[in-house]
Order: C-alpha cells, then structure tokens, then sequence
C-alpha cells in the first residue's frame, strides 16, 4: 500500500480506464484528429506527382480501392499470405478454434450441461479466447531434473510439425501451401514426426506418468501407421499419382469413397487413434496417468501442445477430405463475380470503378474452398462425436485392433483396388 | 543397534523391471487414499492400498457428545448417502433410551433412505463413468440426482447433509403434497436411469473392457468379508434388508439382485440394478404409509441410557451392511461409539483382484469395489 495514495489499486485504476474508454475513443475523434487537421492545415505541405498532399488526400490513397486492390491482390500471389493466412496457418487455425467451439458445445448439449456460456455475450464464444489468455499468463514450471533443452523444445516441434502437415493439404484449385509432387508421402514422413516428439516430450520430462504416457503414444502411433499407410494405398493406386491436388481433380464424378468404403473406414479410425481421441486416448487417460505425457507440461507449453493437436485434428480431417470425399470437387453455388465492377458502375453523373485488380477470388476458388470447408466440418463432427459415447479402450485391446484387424481390412481395401483397377472400371485419373 | 522398520518402509531388492507408481492422493484416479502400484510394462505386480488421508475422528468425537447432538457430525463420514450412515446409530440409539417409533415415522425413513442410497449410487455412478473415460456418463447421473436433491430437500430442508433421523422417529413431518411429487419424480427418475443401459452398460466398448478383469471368486468374497455390491455380483445372496429387516422392511417386497459373474462388470451393474429396486420399495412404501399420524416420539433433553450396556446395529446401506457399536455406561454422552463401515471391508479385496491386471484396469477395478475412502477414514 503507498503511503501517497493510500487507497489506490492498480486492478481499479484499469478498471476505470476500461470503463472510460468508450468516451476517450470518442473524444479523440470529435476533438483530437481534427485538431490534428488544423495543425496539418496551417504547416506548409510538401507537393507529390504536381498535387499537394493534404492529410485529405493522404486519407484518399489509403481508401482509394483502385489504388489499394492491387496491392492486396499482389500480397496475396506472395508465398508468405499462403503459409501464414490462406490455406495455411491462419485458415487451419481459425477451423481449429471453430472446431473447439463446437466440440464444446456440442457435447454440452449430448450431457444435458449448456457448455460454455458467458465469455462473450453469445453462447461463450470468447471462452477459447480467455483460455488462451489465461495459459500465456500462467507461469511455465519446468521439473527441476527434466532434459530442458528437448523439454522445451517438444511443444513447439508439435506445432511445427502440425503446421507442416497442414502445408500440404490443398484447399481449392491451386490453393495449397507445398504443393510438391510426393505429396503423400511428405503426409507420411510428417505423421512419422509425431512419436518421435511425443517420446522425446515423455522422456524429457523425466517423470513417470509422462514416462508411461509417452510409451502408449509410442505404441499406438507406430502401430496404427501401419494401417493408415496401408489403407491408402488404394486411392493412390486408382489415381496413379501421390499428388493430392491430383488426387483431389481426379474425383470430380465420384469421390473414392463410393469405390473403397473399406479402406475410407481403416482410414477414420486410425486417425481417431492418431489423434488420440476418444476412445483412443490413452496416452492422456487421466484416470489411469493423469494427464499422460503431458503432465508436466504447463502454461503455454501445454497451450501450444493444444494448438498443435487441432491443426492436427484439421489437417487429418482435411486429408479424409481430399483423399475420399473428392477434396473441393462440388456443384457449383458461387454466384459468378458481377461484371458491372469490372468495367465500372454507372451512378447518375458519378462512374464508380472500374476497379483493377477484381476479383480478388476467382469462383472457382471460392466454390472449392466452400465444399471443402463444408466436408471438413462434417468429417471434425464424426471425429469428436465418438467422445460423448465410447469410454476409453485398453491397451491390449487397441494394439489387437491395429495389428489384427486393421491391417487385414487395409488388404481387402488393397485388393478391391486392384480389382477395379484390372477391369478397367477405373484407372488413372477417374472414372473410365 | 538395530533398526525395526515398518513392513511398509522395509527396503526391498532393487529390480530395474519393476517401476513404483503413488497413485494418489493427488491423482485423478484415486479418491482421497493413496494406491501404491508397482507395474512391470503394463503389469501390475504388487498393490498397497494407503488409506487416511481424511481421518477425521468422528469415532472420538461422539464421546463427548450427547445423543442427540452426535447426529449432525456422525453422517460426515459419507455425505451423499447420510441417511443410511445414520441409521445404525439412530437404531442403537432407540434401544439404549427404550423409546418406541411411530409407525409413520418409520415409513418416512425407509422412503428416506432409499433416496438417499439412489443419491450415493448416482454419485458413485458418475465418478465411475469418469474413471472409464466416458464424460456423458459423468454428466448424466449427476445431472438427474438433482431430482432426488430437490425431493430430500423438500422433505429435510437440505440437500445433502439432512440430519433427519433423530433416535424416537425423524425431524419432521413430510410437507403437504409430498407423496404426489415423490411419486412423479421417482417414476421419472427410474425412466431415466433404465436409459443408461444403452449409452453405459450395453456399451461393446465398456463390456469387453470391464468383462473377466478383477474377478473376486465366491469363496474369496465370503473370505475377505466383503458386503454390499462387491458380495452380490459374485453370486452371494445377501442383503439385510431381507435377511434382517429392520424398521418396516419386512412389510414391504424387497428383490435382491444377484449376478455371479464377480468381474467388474457385474459389480459396477448390481448397483444401478439396486437403484432400480429402490424405486420400488419406494412406490410400495409411499402406498402403505399411514397417511396421518405422529413422527418423532418426543424425549426429554439430555436423555441418559439405564445403565452400562452395548447394542450393536446394522443397515444395508448404499455400499454394503453397515453396522454401529454403542457402549453406554449411564451418563448422557455415549462410552464408545464403533462404525463398521462396508468401504474398508471391500477395499481388503483390493491388493488380491489387482494382482496380475493391466494398468488400464485399475480404474476401474478399484472404483467398482463401491469404496468410499471418507467412509473408509472416519
């Protein structure tokens, strides 16, 4: 407590400013930029292409679109807006929160609770926002005989190689982030990452319960790759290309999983596996190990874990999409862009436009990203649905699933494959 | 000189196979007692179970209370299922002071207590359904205990800790209306339980993990002096409620539910099983209840006991027989009181049925004992 102001307290000092700050913004506007104004006004302004720059014509070029559109639309041929906003981090992450949005929700209303409910005036939808606030707030405690270098280092790997996983995933017609032609098998090697941070995470924390949630990470991941690699084989066999945006083009009459159902249901559970969902979770089952091989894990380590585990979740149920569900393939229901923008739109005795560089968009990327938007959601919903229902499996059992079953059902998906392939129903490309 | 160490301390050979786990007393998984594993890859070797982390003296304490006043403290020791806590004492307590109960009255407690073991049950139910990973049916019995919530507090006036039965008959009389509500909410409470076979019990997933994983053999039940749940999934047909029937249990038709399995399945369904037939006992107690009458004989404050004499009582409570041992020696307080609680009987079969089970199975293993650990404590 000062002694100069004895009943000051910062948390009410902020408090108050909050409470102010609508008439701050407000008084700045009606009194303060115009004030600003004055002073531009009176100074001497220098003189740009033989016209003054006045702060008005300053504000001018900022809102001029056909000074502006260009600009964006150049920014956005760039690779850096493909990996950080569109289709690559910034779309997955933004898919990632919806998805635990409606996870929250949507279980709350399967277990008669209302879920999330006041953070944000509807529905609680600012509440991952205060989750992850109060996670980048929280102290990061390190065990004291952790490995601190890979302890560190584990949540950011996963993260990093979520998002690599999400590069290769193409949203619409040339929207991917790498598109490469190895494309299934990069998928692969990035899935392969994934036990490898899981153990050195486990191990490093130097503890038991991450210990043995490590090696249930370990197992079930290596054990359901098998099946996963197994079980796609198929498609690639059919299209004859590890391309996924040929693979995604070559399903434009009919989605692959018309023709391998089989290989289209090894390929969901073992993504439930590999995502560690229920009934799937037991490197965190919390009964058994508390919370797995992320126990140790606190604060914003554990946050970034979390944010890795959904870009995986959207990237796994992005690749459902385009492997089976014929990727952004759909009918058209874009409205085409209006052609009175292009060449400019007449408004009595103003002519507004034309502006270059419309559209921003074409059609055919916003159709295509629409559908793929579309399926995704509805691969996430049957991804988290089984939570509500299913209680967690065993470990034997779950190895039993993957090296007796799985694997079987993957060759009978492999087979049928051949089958079709041999009678030339369908080949390389589509339908024949 | 030699140092005597405690077995528990005692320094055993080091095998590098063999990984020491403290599951609890803060873990997820343990309840308020301390589980020592000791697991070989994902088998466990050796269980030490380490109750009296929330001792709490209750035993003590009603030494240096009256007999009335040792009513509020002496449910503590299971809160959810306080009626059925309280009622060996109360019994004692009648036969020590010589007062005769009315007929209504008890009526009233049986309805009481049956409420009260479907409260308990539900709870247990819930934390059992968390331990097997299945979040909905954490949910879902804690969302409908409310129902019984909401009736026991408008027949005692509190949710959980009632403090109703008193020695002479129960607190007070039941509100206007109250056997229409009781009947409609039972009804609906018993509507709502059976939809649990489908999402729980009928589960492919549940079933083959909880099926033939901690099976307690009917010699080794009797053996362990198991009661309750544990004792009628393995095939023993007990419970006192038919064997001795206390209060008006013998005027009414009480099933007991038996299942010979002894696995973990069986013993997390005879209770759910149990929940269904006190719906039962209820309807038929509400119909046969004396629709006026006193509740409480009345007593006289400070009430001393005639002399130096015990009484030993027991009730089926929602985890087994539950028995209180009362020494009085004239004067107004009690010389001892003793509770034989069921969650330390069942917990004994613990260290047998883990031996030899997965990790995975620890869970669920231990939560179906129906073990309370407070109760355990006292």
């Amino acid at each position: 407590m000062s002694v100069i102001a004895p009943k000051f307290k910062l948390s009410e000092f902020i408090k108050s400013l909050l409470d102010n700050i609508f008439w701050i913004i407000l008084l700045l506007v009606l009194i303060g930029l115009p004030a600003v104004f004055m002073i531009l006004f009176v100074i001497e302004m220098p003189v740009i292409d033989g016209e003054l720059l006045t702060p008005f014509l300053a504000l001018t070029w900022l809102a001029d679109p056909t000074r502006i559109l260009p600009v964006v639309k150049a920014f956005m041929a760039t690779d850096i807006f493909r990996v950080m906003a569109f289709p690559g981090f910034g779309f997955a992450a933004l898919l990632a929160a919806g998805t635990i949005f409606v996870e929250r929700k949507m279980l709350a209303k399967l277990q008669l609770r209302v879920g999330p409910f006041y953070c944000g005036k509807f529905e609680g939808i600012l509440q991952l926002m205060g989750d992850g606030l109060k996670l980048i707030s929280k102290e990061i405690i390190i065990p004291a005989k952790a490995d601190k270098p890979i302890f560190w280092a584990a949540p950011v790997l996963f993260v990093a190689a979520a998002a690599a996983f999400v590069a290769f995933i193409p949203v619409a017609p040339g929207w991917v982030v790498a598109d490469v032609e190895m494309g299934l098998l990069g998928v692969f090697a990035v899935i392969g990452f994934f036990p490898i941070i899981t153990i050195l995470s486990a191990w490093s924390a130097n503890s038991k319960f991450p210990f043995i949630g490590g090696i249930r990470a370990l197992f079930q991941m290596v054990s359901f790759e098998i099946p996963l690699i197994l079980s796609l084989l198929g498609v690639v066999m059919l299209t004859g290309s590890l391309n996924l945006s040929e693979i995604a083009a070559s399903q434009s009459s009919f989605p692959w999983i018309v023709f391998l159902p089989i290989g289209a249901i090894v390929f969901f559970i073992t993504m439930l596996a590999e995502l560690e969902r229920i009934p799937f979770d037991l490197p965190e089952a919390e009964s058994e190990i508390v919370a797995g091989w992320l126990t140790e894990l606190s604060g914003m380590m554990y946050g970034l874990v979390q944010l890795g585990t959904y870009l995986k979740l959207y990237a796994f149920a992005g690749l459902f999409v385009v492997l089976f569900l014929g990727g952004w393939n759909g009918p058209m229901v874009v409205p085409p862009f209006p052609e009175a923008l292009l060449t400019g739109v007449e408004m009595g005795p103003v002519t507004v436009g034309p502006f270059p560089g419309l559209p921003l968009f074409d059609q055919e990327m916003l159709n295509g990203t629409l559908w793929f938007v579309l399926k995704t959601a509805g691969v996430i919903f049957f991804i988290l649905l089984p939570r509500g229902v299913f209680p967690r499996i065993r470990v034997d059992m779950l190895l039993n699933l993957g090296w007796s079953k799985l694997i079987g059902l993957a060759f009978v998906n492999i087979f049928i494959a051949l089958g079709l392939l041999y009678a030339g129903v369908l080949g390389p490309g589509g339908l024949q | 000189m030699t140092f005597i160490l405690p077995p528990g301390l005692a320094l055993q050979k080091a095998d590098e196979r063999i990984m020491t786990l403290n599951v609890g007393p803060q873990h997820p998984g343990s309840g308020h007692m301390r589980i020592i594993v000791q697991i070989d890859g994902d088998y466990i070797v050796a269980c030490d179970p380490d109750p009296g982390y929330v001792h709490r003296g209750e035993e003590k304490m009603a030494e240096y209370r009256n007999y009335i006043t040792n009513i509020p403290h002496l449910e503590r020791p299971v809160i959810h299922d306080s009626c059925n806590v309280l009622y060996p004492y109360v019994l004692g307590a009648e036969e020590l002071l010589g007062i005769e109960v009315p007929e209504r009255a008890k009526y009233v407690r049986v309805i009481a207590s049956e409420l009260n073991r479907c409260i308990y049950i539900m709870y247990w139910l819930a934390i059992y359904g968390i331990f097997l990973g299945h979040s909905t049916m954490f949910m879902w019995p804690a969302g409908d205990r409310e129902l019984l919530i909401d009736l026991m507090e408008k027949m005692t006036g509190a949710r959980v800790t009632h403090a109703h039965f008193v020695p002479g008959g129960v607190r007070n009389d039941l509100p206007p209306n109250f056997e229409d509500v009781c009947l409609r909410q039972v009804n609906y409470f018993e509507k709502r339980i059976k939809e649990y076979a489908a999402v729980f019990y009928d589960n492919p997933i549940l079933i083959a993990r909880t099926r033939d994983t901690g099976v307690l053999s009917r010699q080794d039940a009797i053996r362990y002096g198991t009661t309750g749940s544990v004792l009628r999934a393995s095939g023993v047909d007990y419970d006192l409620r038919v064997k001795e029937p206390y209060d008006v249990y013998d005027e009414l038709d009480v099933h007991t539910n038996v299942m010979k399995e002894g696995d973990s399945y069986a013993r997390s369904k005879i209770p759910w099983l149990d929940m269904i037939e006190s719906c039962n006992i209820i309807r038929q107690a509400l119909q046969k209840m004396p629709k006026s009458g006193s509740v409480r004989t009345k007593l006289k404050p400070n009430p001393k006991t005639k002399g130096l004499e015990s009484v030993y009582k027991r009730v089926e409570s929602g985890r087994g027989s539950l028995g209180c041992y009362i020494v009085s020696d004239g004067k107004v307080e009690p010389y001892r009181v003793k509770l034989s609680v069921p969650s330390f009987r069942n917990l004994i079969a613990l260290p047998n049925l883990l031996k030899g089970e997965k990790l995975g199975n620890m869970p669920s293993v231990y939560w179906s004992l129906n073990y309370w650990p407070v109760e355990a404590d006292r």
